[in-house]
């Protein structure tokens, strides 16, 4: 089958960044009049592929190619006048104007330099018609739904090749001269609802038909499976297969992004799973909180460990934020050790004895301007409150105990967290929780983006505190770590939690797999 | 719920969005301030009438004495527009008062020529601070703090005594009045009227005008969106030290003096009447017709205190801190519906 | 440890810049006033410049002590130069009323009822921006423009005149040899340090500043802390506004502390706490404030016509701020620190800058 050239094609790009290699030697090609999906777990390198075409980060090997001509782009200005736009999760758009001005602002047609509202809000509105939308161009883009928008977004950057740009000169406009040959779309549909997706997906159709070719990342399975034809799936910077969609299925699919037990963590592959659980700690009904995890029953146990397992954006992450309080729950209550915590603010979960680690360290959970010691006592000192410190022996006793007990490097509690290597702040935060000794420890994504050895060390860890009869709530996106630590797994599917399997010999994960792409409880 | 994505249309002006959509409409606050202006002159009328406050020229008189406030309360619209903020706007025109009249007076330059010098200057310094805002990524707040300082500083520089105008071409533009059937108006009153009119049309029907707007919104929206960016954000300081030195040039006109000590806080007056004309600080929503409300209010404020006799001159701040008050709280409750 | 390396440790030091410059304008002085390190005894008093610098900013010391803590929580308080003015006018205006100005009771209740306005201020400006959200510098513009009117109302717009011996003591008298308000500086800092220091208050207000989110996830009440901050920044700046008005012994409306927030910002800034919040320190504010005074005090001695001061100032702020942008020492000095343009699509953590790569792992 000859296929057709490509219109665009990237070979054995290479993307480092300080200390970690992002993307090594990954080759891709997108064609016209497709729908390619790029899919792969946090960190697999699809973001930094996007920004690496798009010019907001720079090549550091390898060869990118736009209709045959060796392209770089330096701005994301560059690569739009090149023909390539994108359309973010966020929209960016500013909401304060009005749709028409959105979609031309940067080219509004002018004469004498007085712009034309009435020709403007003319072909705006015959620009949206064409593609089929039903949107009042005069109207301001905040009075619309966010899907709206993100729609309004793809049709400014789809729309602003095919007409001739009346003057030009310092403000020239995006994708100016040349039609839009690549649009991007970078997870559009993460905060849609049904019926919004499938009027996303009818544009996108339609743009293709026009030849269009469309870069889709999304991290719904079944989404790409109604939409795409071609998929790039990438897994640790690297690329791990180009599949036309018809030929592999939801399985296999999940088989490449997470992987198959590539593992050097052997010495707890022989570790047995405690028993020593015991009664009801945690009681969680009816929980939920709308457009994030629709309302759901868990119950953990003193001592036991409960992994989730789900694919990225599937609601683990929710389910745990809002069992912390971190988010206001719409619906359901929650019950620690009997009783019930009203869960409106992490205070309240704190109180109650629940410990959380963030999966955004940087963002979430450390300070970087503070010192290890001062990011390590943090938490129980606002649970003390500012009246009464921590005496400074006892803090630099237990600060000591903690940097040993977990091996944080360098061992120098003066130290500037945000200097730390991944794996180190990591440690900062457990200690963090630690010493506040919780009586269930919300881990999310504990172990990524940081190197092996400290994931092993925090695996052990997870293991030692259930056995001293620590609760822990494990989230990761590697099945065969969740597999090998957990009494019980939750598996979550398109923001549900859809199973809960509890660990015997009989569970692999294949079968995790299966439940995952099924998303029933066989 | 199928409606909602085929039509989005009918979602969004679907008759429970009305009363949100009245209440995100940007021209809501504009209409709110005319009408507080309106209620206030009303009731100027019904107390004073007695004492003349019905005259025309009371009305006239509001653009006569504040035309210079008006002048800068454009210039600092254009700048809150775009999401900053301009401290210096009351330094600059002191500096102006104390430059030309230095100029006119000390120099015996001809006041066609010393005009646009001083509005170069004035032009130039908010240039200089677009630049240094944009460039090197420091805060508007204090870039703009170190402009209140310098043009404070240079008028000292200059002299430390103030220098009264008694040049006779200042003397006669002063004097000058232009009748208007009911009443008359100063020259300092038109050209603050045309540079409504000038900014009405420059930030909405212009790409530059627009772009203030979409900075303002989301700046880095508007990065990605391909704006030139900072040659807006320069551009945005360059006028508003262009407004302010048109206003110390209309202030001069005024009180036909320069003194170093001129205008002082005057800038808190400026951002006062653009809160109040209902731009938000955060840049992005507002209409420089609000400003003009704004500058009235605060105006009339000042004639009603007047007009009243018993009360003194310092029930105008305490008023315009209440007013400030009671919009910065409406612009919360507003923004705040917005994004929930 | 090498001479260039102890000598970089010290450069290092987040109070090197600050002590740096505040000695070289100390001995910008000397060519000009050959005596000004002197201090000489006379009366029973001790003058010199040394002491007349401190004496004249310690008004400045105290506003600039309260704004760290309020810049530390990513904050900012405008309207200080108000409160100083009401609690002068408050104050002055209650004593000149008493039959006896110079009764103790009497002082020591008008400086209550002073502080207590500037507490409540404090409080107006914490509820703003703590429970409703508003800008800092919006919130506090407030009572900027609100609070010289209130002041000028409660003098009547006069120029109050007092003649109480007791309050002239805190800004004008002297005590075992130097002038009062020295101690009373001494009394305030020394009490920030160690509400701060030796309770978690600093390390809390810290972390608010240095990143909420975290913050609000580690369980501290970040509202009550900054409700506290604007309060304590209020409570400062009307130690200052006693200070000022027993100074002079008057209050003035209008010109009490005029621009006092401007200089009070600029002393935090040269004293190293950046605007965006976080890490404070408040031996680099006081030295800070310092500089500022010094600065004045040396255009007055080396002959340059005062009125330049404000020239003066704008070149410091200028400079100083200058020097603390990333983006204009990577243009002046060269790209000793690589940055890259950040998109704000998703964060992606190995982008941060990492210049100690020596210490990690």
């Amino acid at each position: 089958m000859a296929e057709p050239r490509p219109v665009l094609q990237m070979t054995g790009v290479v993307k480092e960044f300080p200390g970690v290699r992002a993307l090594s030697g990954v080759d891709f090609r997108l064609f016209p009049g497709e729908i390619h999906a790029l899919i792969g777990e946090n960190g697999a390198g699809k973001s930094t592929l996007i920004k690496v075409l798009t010019g907001v980060h720079s090549l550091d090997g390898g060869t990118i190619t736009l209709d045959g001509e060796s392209v770089e782009f330096t701005s994301p200005l560059q690569a739009q006048q090149a023909g390539i736009s994108t359309v973010y999760q966020e929209v960016n758009l500013c909401p304060n104007l009005s749709v028409a001005e959105n979609i031309f602002i940067g080219r509004e047609p002018t004469r004498g330099g007085r712009i034309q509202w009435k020709r403007m809000r003319k072909e705006a509105a015959e620009l949206v018609d064409r593609l089929g939308l039903d949107i009042d161009v005069a109207a301001p883009l905040s009075s619309y739904p966010l899907a709206v928008q993100q729609l309004v977004a793809i049709v400014r950057s789809v729309g602003t090749g095919d007409r001739e740009t009346p003057g030009s000169g310092a403000g020239q406009a995006p994708g100016s001269g040349t039609a839009t040959k690549v649009l991007v779309l970078d997870e559009p549909t993460s905060s849609l609802d049904r019926d919004e997706v499938l009027e996303l997906f009818r544009l996108m159709r339609q743009l293709r038909d026009d030849g269009v070719a469309i870069l889709f990342v999304s991290h719904f399975l079944d989404q790409i499976y109604e939409i795409c034809d071609r998929m790039t799936v990438l897994r640790n910077g690297t690329l791990v297969g180009e599949h036309l969609v018809r030929d592999l299925d939801q399985v296999g699919l999940i088989e490449l992004m997470i992987g198959k037990a590539l593992d050097q963590l052997e010495e707890l592959h022989e570790h047995q799973l405690h028993s020593d659980v015991g009664e009801t700690l945690v009681k969680a009904e009816g929980l939920g909180r709308s457009g994030k995890i629709s309302p759901f029953d868990l119950e953990i146990k003193k001592g036991e460990v409960l992994g989730l397992a789900g694919l990225l954006g599937s609601g683990r992450t929710e389910l745990a934020r809002l069992l912390f309080g971190a988010d206001h729950p719409d619906t359901g209550k929650v019950t620690i050790g009997g009783k019930q915590v009203s869960m409106s603010a992490p205070n309240d979960a704190i109180g109650a004895g629940v410990a959380f680690c963030s999966e955004n360290r940087r963002t979430e959970g450390l300070v970087p301007d503070l010192t290890v010691r001062e990011n390590i006592i943090l938490a129980l000192q606002a649970a003390r409150g500012w009246t009464r410190p921590i005496p400074a022996s006892q803090r630099d006793e237990l600060v000591a105990k903690y940097i040993k007990a977990l091996d944080i490097r360098p061992a120098n509690p003066e130290a500037r967290v945000g200097q730390l290597s991944g794996g180190n702040q990591q440690k900062v935060l457990l200690a963090r929780w630690l010493i506040t000794s919780p009586q269930l420890l919300i881990l999310d994504e504990p172990t990524r983006g940081i190197d092996i050895g400290a994931k092993t060390e925090i695996q052990r860890l997870v293991v030692s505190l259930s056995e001293d009869g620590m609760s822990v709530l494990y989230i990761a996106a590697e099945l065969e770590e969740v597999l090998r630590l957990s009494h019980t797994i939750g598996v979550l599917r398109d923001r549900k939690l859809v199973a809960r399997l509890a660990n015997g010999p009989e569970i692999t994960t294949s079968r995790i797999l299966e439940t995952i792409a099924s998303g029933e409880h066989q | 719920m199928t409606a909602t994505a085929q039509k989005p249309k009918a979602a969004a002006n679907g008759t429970a969005s009305r009363t949100t959509r009245l209440l995100a409409d940007p021209r809501l606050p504009v209409l709110v301030t005319a009408a507080l202006f309106l209620a206030m002159y009303g009731g100027g009328l019904s107390r004073y009438t007695n004492y003349g406050f019905g005259e025309p020229q009371v009305f006239l008189n509001l653009f006569i004495d504040n035309g210079y406030l008006l002048v800068a309360a454009i210039g600092a619209t254009f700048v809150i527009l775009s999401g900053g903020i301009d401290l210096s706007v009351g330094s600059v025109i002191g500096f102006t008062t104390m430059f030309t009249a230095w100029l006119v007076e000390r120099q015996g330059l001809p006041l066609v020529l010393v005009v646009p010098i001083a509005l170069g200057v004035g032009a130039f310094g908010g240039f200089l601070m677009g630049y240094v805002i944009h460039n090197f990524e420091i805060q508007p707040f204090i870039v703009t703090l170190a402009g209140l300082f310098l043009f404070r500083g240079l008028c000292l520089v200059i002299s430390k005594e103030s220098i009264s105008v008694s040049d006779p071409s200042v003397d006669t533009l002063a004097q000058t009045r232009v009748p208007l059937g009911l009443g008359e108006l100063s020259i300092g009153a038109l050209v603050a009227l045309a540079v409504l009119a000038v900014a009405y049309y420059v930030l909405h029907h212009t790409r530059f005008g627009r772009r203030v707007y979409a900075i303002g919104g989301n700046e880095q929206s508007a990065l990605l969106m391909g704006l030139p960016m900072g040659g807006t954000k320069i551009a945005v300081y360059t006028v508003s030290g262009f407004c302010s030195a048109l206003a110390g040039l209309l202030f001069m006109l005024y009180i036909q003096s320069g003194d170093p000590l001129h205008a002082v806080g005057m800038e808190l007056d400026a951002i006062a009447a653009v809160v109040i004309g209902g731009t938000l600080l955060t840049g992005g929503s507002g209409y420089v017709v609000g400003t003009l409300f704004g500058v009235l209010v605060l105006g009339l404020i000042k004639s009603l205190i007047t007009f009243e006799g018993t009360l003194s001159s310092w029930w105008t701040k305490i008023a315009t801190g209440v007013l400030l008050c009671a919009f910065i709280l409406i612009q919360r409750t507003m923004t705040g519906r917005k994004k929930t | 440890m090498t001479t260039t390396s102890r000598l970089r440790a010290l450069t290092r030091h987040h109070l090197f810049w600050p002590v740096a410059v505040l000695i070289g304008l100390l001995l910008v002085n000397v060519p000009f006033t050959p005596d000004f390190f002197s201090v000489k005894m006379t009366d029973g008093h001790l003058y010199g410049s040394l002491v007349s610098i401190v004496l004249f900013g310690s008004p400045l010391i105290l506003v600039a002590v309260g704004m760290t803590l309020v810049i530390a929580t990513g904050g900012i308080d405008l309207s200080v130069g108000a409160v100083v003015a009401i609690t002068g006018a408050l104050t002055c205006s209650y004593i000149s009323d008493q039959a006896d100005q110079s009764a103790l009771s009497a002082v020591f209740l008008a400086m209550g009822i002073g502080l207590v306005a500037a507490v409540v201020c404090g409080l107006w400006n914490g509820f703003l921006v703590a429970r409703m959200g508003i800008q800092p510098i919006i919130a506090t513009l407030i009572i900027m423009v609100a609070g010289r009117g209130v002041a000028q109302l409660i003098t009547d717009g006069q120029i109050i005149t007092i003649n109480s011996e007791p309050y002239k003591l805190i800004g004008g008298g002297y005590w075992l040899t130097l002038p009062f308000s020295i101690f009373v500086v001494a009394v305030v800092v020394a009490a920030t340090m160690l509400l701060t220091r030796r309770t978690a208050l600093g390390l809390l207000v810290e972390s608010v500043g240095g990143n909420a989110e975290a913050s609000r996830l580690v369980g501290i009440r970040s509202a009550r802390i900054k409700i506290m901050v604007y309060v304590f920044c209020a409570l400062c700046a009307g130690i200052a506004g006693l200070m000022i008005s027993s100074n002079t012994s008057a209050a003035d409306g209008n010109n009490a502390g005029l621009w006092i927030e401007l200089d009070a910002i600029l002393a935090v800034v040269i004293g190293g706490t950046a605007l965006t919040g976080g890490r404070f320190s408040i031996g680099g504010t006081v030295l800070g404030a310092l500089v500022i005074q010094t600065l004045t005090t040396t255009i007055y001695t080396i002959g340059v016509p005062t009125q330049t001061n404000l020239v003066f100032k704008a070149a410091v702020v200028i400079a100083v701020c200058l020097l603390q942008s990333p983006k204009f020492r990577e243009k002046v000095f060269g790209r000793k620190t690589r940055r890259k343009v950040t998109v704000p699509a998703q964060p992606v953590a190995p982008v941060e800058p990492a210049p100690k790569t020596e210490v990690s792992r």
